[in-house]
């Protein structure tokens, strides 16, 4: 009985909202890496272009919502998700033509390339805030719960309670649904296998007549689309807070580098095991002991780092990959 | 870089002196004009000028990295953090009873913490074993969390309204500057440590964590400076305008010159700091022309512009690139620590990476990477206009939206007025980037 408390305690505020989480960074690694294997540079605009196709299906939310289009149980984001996708693409598109394409015929280092998205990530952090402004934003909507806490108690009687949030779940749905249309795209179709061929080997990629500018295009409309969807499930699950987003750059990274910048199951990997280091780190494991061990009265929280420090976790993770295997657990695109 | 840097071409001498003039043109007018582009008072100028040239420095530091070697740091704001503790930690008077309430166990923890990584280093070089350092590192943690979060318990509720933390030593401030260089490259060290070596775009994701966590240990470390509620009271090393205002002499000084006491008072005690300021910073530009000129710069130029063939010349990059690294993150925690002395305060709060990182690398980018007078022109013209853009945005856009009926979109672009300066300094950035990358004043 000790034991199922403590596994529904751990399920309920460990395994859960990390699993999310970890869907969510998984699918902005996913956006970083295949950027990286493709352009050959680290996009610090990234986490700025997740706020700003947040910030569109937003704003076509609340306009979902005032001509009284709702999706009934599931949230109205995702019908407004598409078109912030196409939205996202075409900012992205036109950044590329307008920054990078110049640094790219140049063969600029890659250091450089790193540079310009630092810019880019500036003026699309102020074209976020100029949209939607700095504060903070609910945009939930439909069932809350899959699961309450009330409702698993009277069914099976345990004192601890399980919650499922729909949000929750809607972000493993989807995530899982992304990630086979992806890989579906990346191994199956001709343009998936063009681009894993520019990616591996950019001179026989061109010599076997790929268009490289077609591949470029079309990773950059996959990394709006992922960064759009990681950015919505994000903002559904906890909320939409513009400077939220350029911190959850590091998470990100970290989760791509882990795997291995270029290698897609890498970052979905990372993902998880960055998601799942911060929130076990974080989480006060003094009831779970409890539980399991009531004879061992500990004096604190048996909290291991405070969660104001939570993307300390992602950075010692950067760490220990960085000293002992700097290709990642995947072997990514050489150090 | 190599590849982005376009032939030299022989620039008029007189390109520097005629931009320098035009800056201290437009600096003169802030002080005199009074119309809707100016305020026309000294003390608002002079208090440009001081944060521009404490913005130089810190440029000047990112520009050793940048520009003598390619690094590419995306955590000033936790290097210029680092330094801005230096203050706090040597110069404030003593807490009472901290000491006494377990200060020593706090530096034994620290000690055991640091220890630690120490010990699990040198059992990872002997050992090889992972299960080895696992053991040595939960050992070592246990210990320092048994020691550490009593001491910090009892530090905290040490007169928690008015201190709850450790106290300086009661330094000089002014000796506090070089510690703030101190810290920030010990910061540095361990950072570049880890990640030089390696692609250069790892280099700047970790500075990017190090600068985040940084400014999250100052936010919730209450014991070290109080976190968010602020340090208030950091020594001056110059005048206090009250006591200038009582002074018989000064007053009589203040009006010979036609200004009231009051505002005479400002003025000097920003004129005295400037002039600390342009003494550090003059010092740092005359040891960095040294440098660049002695050997030791040209084989830096030499690995900058061609790792490959550096390396082969038998040059140990890596190590290098560390040293230039630490010196120029060293240069950032001094320009920390003159920040917080210029402020008076260390508000953790207002560590934000938009403003202290990324305003920084427009500034160096806009000067000319590579040249020192360079980093000191973008930085201050930069920082001028970013000021002066609080006032001329929402100016420009109520003139711009003057045509438009008066309506909510109307009102939306007059509010966002605020936002259009991060729009524009990341449009320079990238203008700049793309069609002069060799800045206003060119490297020679």
């Amino acid at each position: 009985m000790d034991f199922l408390n403590a596994l529904v305690v751990f399920l309920n505020f460990v395994f859960i909202p990390a699993a999310a989480y970890g869907a969510q960074l998984a699918l902005g690694a996913l956006g970083v890496t295949l950027i990286y294997g493709i352009l050959r540079f680290s996009n610090f605009a990234h986490g700025d272009t997740m706020a700003f196709g947040t910030a569109t299906v937003i704003l076509l939310t609340w306009g979902l919502q005032a001509i009284g289009i709702t999706a009934g149980p599931l949230p109205t984001a995702l019908i407004a998700l598409p078109f912030g996708i196409a939205l996202t693409a075409l900012l992205v598109l036109g950044t590329d033509r307008a920054v990078y394409k110049f640094y790219r015929r140049q063969k600029a280092a890659p250091i450089i390339l790193v540079m310009a998205s630092v810019g880019v990530m500036f003026v699309m952090n102020g074209l976020t805030r100029l949209l939607i402004g700095v504060d903070e934003y609910r945009f939930d909507d439909g069932a809350r719960f899959i699961m309450d806490v009330r409702t698993f108690r009277e069914m099976t009687g345990l004192p601890e309670g399980l919650a499922l949030r729909s949000t929750q779940a809607l972000t493993l749905v989807v995530a899982v649904i992304v990630v086979v249309v992806l890989f579906w795209f990346l191994n199956r179709t001709k343009s998936g296998k063009a681009m894993r061929a520019y990616s591996d080997n950019e001179d026989l990629a061109l010599l076997s007549g790929i268009d490289p500018e077609r591949v470029v295009r079309l990773t950059w409309i996959i990394a709006a689309g992922l960064a759009t969807i990681a950015g919505t499930l994000y903002g559904l699950d906890k909320s939409f807070k513009a400077f939220n987003y350029f911190q959850i750059l590091l998470p990100i990274f970290a989760a791509a580098i882990v795997g291995g910048l270029g290698n897609p199951v890498g970052a979905i990997a990372g993902g998880f095991l960055v998601a799942f280091s911060e929130v076990a780190v974080t989480y006060p494991w003094v009831k779970v002991v409890g539980y399991l061990a009531p004879w061992y009265e500990p004096g604190g929280l048996m909290q291991l780092l405070g969660t104001e420090y939570k993307f300390a976790v992602s950075f010692v993770i950067l760490i220990v990959v960085l000293l002992f295997r700097p290709t990642g657990l995947f072997r990514g695109k050489s150090v | 870089m190599a590849t982005n840097r376009q032939a030299a071409t022989s620039s008029s001498p007189w390109r520097a002196p005629i931009l320098f003039a035009v800056l201290a043109a437009l600096f003169v007018l802030e002080g005199t004009v009074r119309n809707s582009m100016f305020s026309g008072s000294w003390n608002t100028s002079l208090a440009i000028l001081n944060m521009g040239l404490i913005s130089a420095i810190t440029a000047l530091g990112v520009n050793m990295q940048w520009g003598y070697a390619g690094l590419f740091n995306v955590g000033v704001v936790g290097f210029l953090a680092m330094g801005a503790l230096a203050p706090v930690l040597i110069s404030l008077p003593p807490v009472e009873g901290a000491w006494q309430a377990g200060v020593p166990r706090l530096l034994l923890a620290l000690v055991v913490g640091l220890g630690t990584l120490a010990m699990a280093k040198l059992a990872w070089t002997r050992t090889r074993s992972g299960i080895v350092v696992t053991v040595v590192l939960i050992a070592g943690f246990v210990a320092y969390r048994w020691l550490f979060d009593p001491a910090v318990t009892a530090i905290e509720a040490n007169n928690p309204a008015r201190n709850g933390n450790i106290g300086g030593l009661g330094l000089p401030v002014l000796f506090s500057w070089l510690v703030g260089g101190l810290f920030a490259a010990a910061a540095a060290w361990a950072v570049g440590k880890v990640a030089l070596g390696l692609r250069s775009d790892y280099l700047a994701i970790a500075t990017l964590g190090i600068g985040e966590i940084i400014v999250a240990i100052m936010k919730n470390e209450d014991w070290l400076a109080r976190g968010v509620k602020n340090i208030t009271s950091i020594p001056r090393p110059v005048a206090q305008e009250v006591d200038l205002q009582q002074n018989p002499d000064f007053v009589d000084f203040a009006t010979g010159w036609g200004f009231p006491a009051a505002e005479a008072s400002g003025i000097w005690v920003k004129l005295s700091y400037m002039s600390l300021f342009l003494v550090v910073l003059l010092i740092i530009i005359l040891l960095a022309e040294l440098a660049l000129k002695s050997p030791w710069g040209r084989m830096m130029r030499a690995i900058r512009d061609n790792e490959t063939a550096a390396e082969a010349m038998g040059k140990d990059v890596t190590r290098r690139h560390l040293q230039i690294f630490i010196l120029g993150s060293a240069v950032i925690g001094v320009a920390g620590a003159m920040m917080v002395t210029l402020d008076g305060l260390l508000a953790p709060t207002s560590y934000n990476p938009l403003r202290y990182t990324f305003l920084i690398w427009v500034m160096v980018i806009v000067g000319g990477s590579g040249n020192n007078w360079g980093a000191v022109l973008g930085s201050v013209t930069i920082w001028f206009l970013w000021i002066k853009a609080e006032v001329w945005g929402p100016a420009l856009i109520a003139l711009l939206t003057g045509p438009l009926p008066d309506s909510a979109f109307k009102a939306h672009l007059l509010d966002s007025a605020p936002h259009m300066r991060f729009i524009a300094m990341g449009l320079v950035l990238l203008l700049v980037l793309r069609f002069a990358p060799r800045g206003l004043l060119p490297e020679k």
